[in-house]
């Protein structure tokens, strides 16, 4: 019993994590209606950063939060305007296509230069310890972090200008033009901030789990399901269906050989999309 | 009318290409030409790296000595490698295009069984003999087959030597296996998990996880929660190792483990405490002293492969270089570079050399695998500070006492 | 049918397999024979895919899960209960279409990004029960002993064998695609592709359109399937269910032309001489990804309609003899 609950505190812990992971994407995918296929790249390029940052400059790891978070934003800005500007409103074959073929090129140009071998960055933050069980102080450090960011971009949305404009464009783009917002601006930062929470999140995942140039991947469909069960387009529902993500890889895990738990995500994933078709919270649409 | 003749002139021009094949290559008259894959990228590269190194020193001290000796005259060894990118699709291409393109004679397998499996068909399918290095499951070879050469252990013995060690210490150890979904790794674990049955052990996890796992949180809760006090399991490099940085993190407190492949590799010590008292079966330690009957003794292949790479080798170096160092004899024995007449060199082949003994199966059902070759038992123990790795087990190899239990140590 | 016979473009078609056929038998050349074969998966899965992309419009990013599943019921068949070959491949190919009619009613009902997303769940849920299920030998798979070939004449005949089959197959994809395009009911799908609401208003049956499309889709992929892994003699859950091959099918179907016949067959073509080339070249294998994406963006930003788009444009006559 106490092991259960420990599984699912270690989920609720990563779930956190994941439910970071995937803002980014909802957000871009609220706003303009773009699924960014380089974003499980994008957290790897976090990871990349932590990496990079704490070797050669042997600064704390989670300093390297405010680099990733600006670098992320610039190369998102630069994504958008390479590849998304001229997909938004196109059928979603080609932003789907276009971001993704974005990605072929960045994974090929990281495995030329680093190779798929294992990079690992020791973080030392002391663990709670209750029982016989441990939760490592990483986790907990990244689950409250996460929370951190997610209340920021909440805060964000809500309460500043920019946000206002996001919220306005992502609702009716048109009516937000006419009133005068800068619509491609605004939509070139939505895409920067959808990529820099992806490259924070990366920073994040990087002090908890080591990470190859492939990662990636995994945690990019782990985004889809965390989007496809809170709700696409909204932060807190990402949030929660992290939180929703982890819960059940946590309770799931004590009772089920551990290799079944990736059929149960993906089948749930499928039988969700079929059964709820914009996502479980989703009552508006673009509901930011 | 004007258009279907433009595409038919249009087809022509596109299937033209095809019927300029690129100019065959004649081996040249003294080389022998040798081909592989290596996954120089991909999930297996730390490895696969490894195990050409070996390969690839073999070929320099042979070219350097002036070749292979067949009959009167002297024949250099020329490789063709191509990287596989650790993809089964791809090293079936690239056999192909080694045995009809450039017309490798010989060749030598990929690393890992999964690959190994593939490379197999193809060299079966035309005929080319295969030394097989880095792939230890049995299945391969039990398929029926002609030319194909195991020289390193079987996957089924991996883990004997620490399962009959622990089950010495602790005849009621509780064991939790948990490894990684390949088919090496599971056919480690079934041999491993009928061994620990037989000598009274309990297992009390069994399970497998996907290659890509990354999080072995959840995993290492379930080995606290069962109670177990030894494990038994793992993968390649990538997931033994995080598993062994989880399971110590969280505190699992286990009093042994074992680890496939990770330990094996000198990068293993750069987990720190979380390495120490870690066990792997090894295919060759330097600690071992064989008396080879040709080609060097274990002292010199590890200096001679320091002074070329600056690093120390592990036992994927040595089945590298093994491979070809068995080849190479075969070859002289033979006096030819006839398929058949090296492979039955090779069937009759009984040998000590520095990496330990050399015989394979002839039946029709088990042609080429391995039965003299033994494991060894090696574990990470601190010297001086520092964390070294030793041969514990069998007594005849040992270089130091086995550490048992691991964590009343730490 | 008759009436397709008589144009041109069915010629050409044969024209096509003539050469594919014939061109490895001149010579004897072994390495031609199997750089062709794999030219022939690729125009496979991408005229089929093409089916669902080119004419509905809708992104399925899965579609190697007909190509592992139909790999896998062959496969199976062959080594567990001693099927001969062409029974394995017919019953792989109605086995995966009449599962895939199944899941179509299921995920079809999705639009736009949502289908694509459902179809990757579908093909990492696969690749993942695969990985557990026994009898398929979960993460090991399924391994063929050599006594297979020897209904077919040995390894070495059967190479050839299979070779033959897999062009049929080709050719089959092709005339398929052509079939569809030319008829009433490619007409509806097109519409489908054009604006779904409205077709649906139009009296298009929608759903059932769809849903016989994607079984359809299905069919020849896995028997492809099927004919590419007995030839391996060994199949895995990793293999078997490469995303990176549905990208390939996508990003040759963009590249040709998606909606023709003739550039889906060309792209692949050309995209397989591509890849073969940067299989083993030094410079270049580590970026094969990169150059198929850069080409994938560009073809994607400046030249949407691929090839045969381009080709269209510049000579419109074109377009009455090919499709």
């Amino acid at each position: 019993m106490l092991g259960f609950i420990a599984s699912v505190i270690d989920g609720v812990l990563v779930g956190l994590v994941y439910g970071l992971a995937a803002m980014g994407i909802t957000l871009i995918w609220g706003v303009m209606d773009v699924i960014n296929l380089t974003h499980g790249t994008m957290i790897v390029a976090g990871m990349f950063a932590l990496y990079l940052l704490t070797s050669a400059f042997g600064i704390s790891p989670y300093v390297t939060l405010l680099p990733a978070l600006a670098g992320g934003f610039v190369v998102g800005v630069a994504l958008y305007w390479i590849a998304v500007h001229r997909m938004v409103g196109r059928p979603p074959l080609m932003s789907l296509l276009s971001t993704f073929s974005v990605n072929l090129v960045l994974i090929g140009v990281a495995t030329g230069v680093w190779g798929t071998v294992l990079f690992n960055v020791e973080v030392s933050v002391p663990g709670l310890t209750l029982g016989r069980y441990t939760f490592p102080g990483v986790h907990i450090v990244a689950a409250v972090l996460a929370a951190v960011i997610a209340a920021g971009l909440y805060f964000f949305l809500r309460r500043t200008r920019l946000g206002k404009a996001v919220r306005a464009v992502a609702n009716n783009r048109e009516a937000a033009e006419l009133v005068g917002v800068p619509t491609t601006q605004v939509l070139s930062v939505a895409f920067g901030f959808g990529v820099s929470l992806a490259c924070v999140s990366g920073v994040l995942i990087g002090t908890l789990f080591p990470f190859t140039i492939l990662t990636g991947d995994s945690y990019l469909l782990k985004s889809f399901i965390v989007t496809v069960l809170g709700g696409f387009g909204n932060p807190v529902g990402a949030l929660i269906g992290g939180l929703a993500l982890g819960v059940l890889e946590g309770a799931v895990t004590p009772f089920v050989p551990v290799s079944w738990t990736l059929v149960i995500e993906f089948v749930l994933f499928v039988l969700v999309l079929i059964a709820f078709p914009g996502g479980v919270f989703m009552r508006r649409s673009r509901a930011l | 009318m004007k258009a279907h003749h433009l595409f038919a002139a249009a087809a022509v021009l596109a299937a033209a290409p095809i019927f300029v094949t690129a100019p065959a290559r004649a081996a040249d008259a003294d080389t022998i030409v040798i081909g592989m894959t290596e996954s120089q990228t991909g999930a297996l590269n730390v490895d696969s790296v490894a195990q050409q190194r070996g390969i690839d020193m073999w070929r320099d001290e042979v070219n350097a000595a002036g070749g292979i000796k067949v009959g009167d005259k002297h024949y250099k060894v020329k490789f063709v490698v191509y990287d596989d990118q650790s993809v089964g699709g791809r090293v079936q291409q690239l056999y192909t295009r080694l045995i009809n393109q450039d017309h490798a004679q010989f060749l030598f397998g990929p690393y890992s069984s999964g690959l190994t499996a593939t490379a197999a068909v193809i060299s079966e399918q035309y005929g080319r003999l295969m030394v097989i290095t880095g792939g230890a499951e049995e299945k391969t070879l039990e398929l029926g087959n002609k030319y194909l050469f195991q020289a390193i252990t079987p996957a089924g013995s991996y883990l004997a030597g620490a399962v009959q060690v622990l089950a010495s210490k602790n005849p009621h150890a509780k064991v939790a296996m948990v490894y990684s979904d390949d088919p090496f790794s599971k056919a480690v674990m079934a041999a491993a998990k009928d061994l620990a049955k037989k000598a009274g052990l309990d297992v009390v996890i069994d399970e497998s996880y996907s290659p890509s796992t990354t999080d072995f949180g959840p995993i290492v809760n379930k080995i606290i929660s069962s109670n177990a006090d030894a494990f038994l399991g793992g993968g390649h490099y990538a997931d033994g190792a995080t598993l062994a940085r989880q399971m110590y993190d969280q505190k699992a407190n286990l009093k042994w483990v074992s680890l496939l492949v990770a330990p094996g590799d000198a990068k293993f010590a750069s987990l720190g405490p979380a390495a120490f008292g870690v066990t792997t079966g090894s295919q060759w330690e330097l600690a071992e002293k064989f008396t080879p009957q040709f080609g060097p003794t274990g002292a010199q292949f590890a200096k001679a492969f320091f002074d070329k790479y600056k690093i120390e080798a592990d036992y994927h170096s040595a089945s590298g270089y093994v491979g070809g160092l068995l080849l190479q004899h075969a070859i002289e024995q033979a006096g030819s570079i006839d398929t058949d007449k090296v492979a039955a060199k090779l069937n009759a082949m009984d040998v000590t050399t520095f990496y330990g003994k050399f015989k394979v199966a002839t039946d029709p059902k088990h042609h080429g695998l391995q039965v003299a070759h033994k494991m060894v038992l090696a574990q990470w123990q601190r010297q001086n500070g520092k964390l070294v790795r030793e041969v514990v087990w069998p007594d005849e190899a040992k270089s130091a006492n086995l550490v048992y239990p691991i964590n009343s140590t730490q | 049918m008759p009436d397709i016979v008589r144009r041109p473009f069915f010629s050409i078609i044969a024209l096509v397999i003539a050469i594919f056929a014939l061109a490895p038998l001149w010579g004897n050349d072994v390495d031609l024979r199997e750089s062709l074969v794999l030219a022939a998966v690729y125009i496979t899965l991408a005229s089929n895919l093409n089916l669902m992309l080119g004419y509905t419009g809708y992104v399925n990013f899965g579609s190697v899960v007909f190509f592992g599943l139909g790999g896998y019921i062959c496969v199976w068949l062959v080594s567990a209960h001693d099927w001969p070959l062409g029974w394995s491949l017919l019953a792989a190919g109605l086995g995966v279409s009449a599962l895939a009619f199944v899941f179509g009613a299921g995920i079809l009902r999705l639009r736009g990004h949502f289908f694509a997303l459902a179809t990757i769940g579908i093909v990492e849920a696969v690749q993942a029960f695969a990985s557990n299920f026994d009898p398929w030998g979960g993460a090991s798979g399924i391994y063929l002993s050599t006594e297979v070939f020897a209904p077919l004449g040995g390894p070495r005949r059967a190479l050839w064998v299979i070779y033959f089959a897999m062009i049929a197959v080709m050719g089959l994809s092709l005339y398929l695609s052509y079939a569809i395009k030319t008829s009433k009911f490619g007409l509806g799908l097109l519409a489908i592709g054009q604006n779904e609401d409205a077709a649906a208003i139009l009296g298009v049956p929608t759903p059932r359109y769809k849903a016989l499309v994607y079984s359809a889709s299905a069919f020849l992929p896995a028997i492809a399937g099927g004919l590419y892994f007995f030839k391996s003699a060994f199949i895995q859950p990793t293999d078997a269910f490469d995303l990176t091959l549905s990208t390939e099918a996508i990003v040759i179907a963009m590249l040709g032309g998606q909606g023709t016949v003739t550039g889906v067959a060309f792209g692949a073509y050309l995209y397989e001489q591509l890849r073969g080339y940067l299989l083993t070249s030094d410079t270049f294998s580590h970026f094969q990804l990169v150059i198929a994406g850069a080409l994938l963006l560009i073809i994607v930003l400046f030249f949407p309609s691929g090839l045969m788009g381009w080709l269209y444009a510049r000579f419109p006559r074109l377009q009455r003899v090919l499709e």
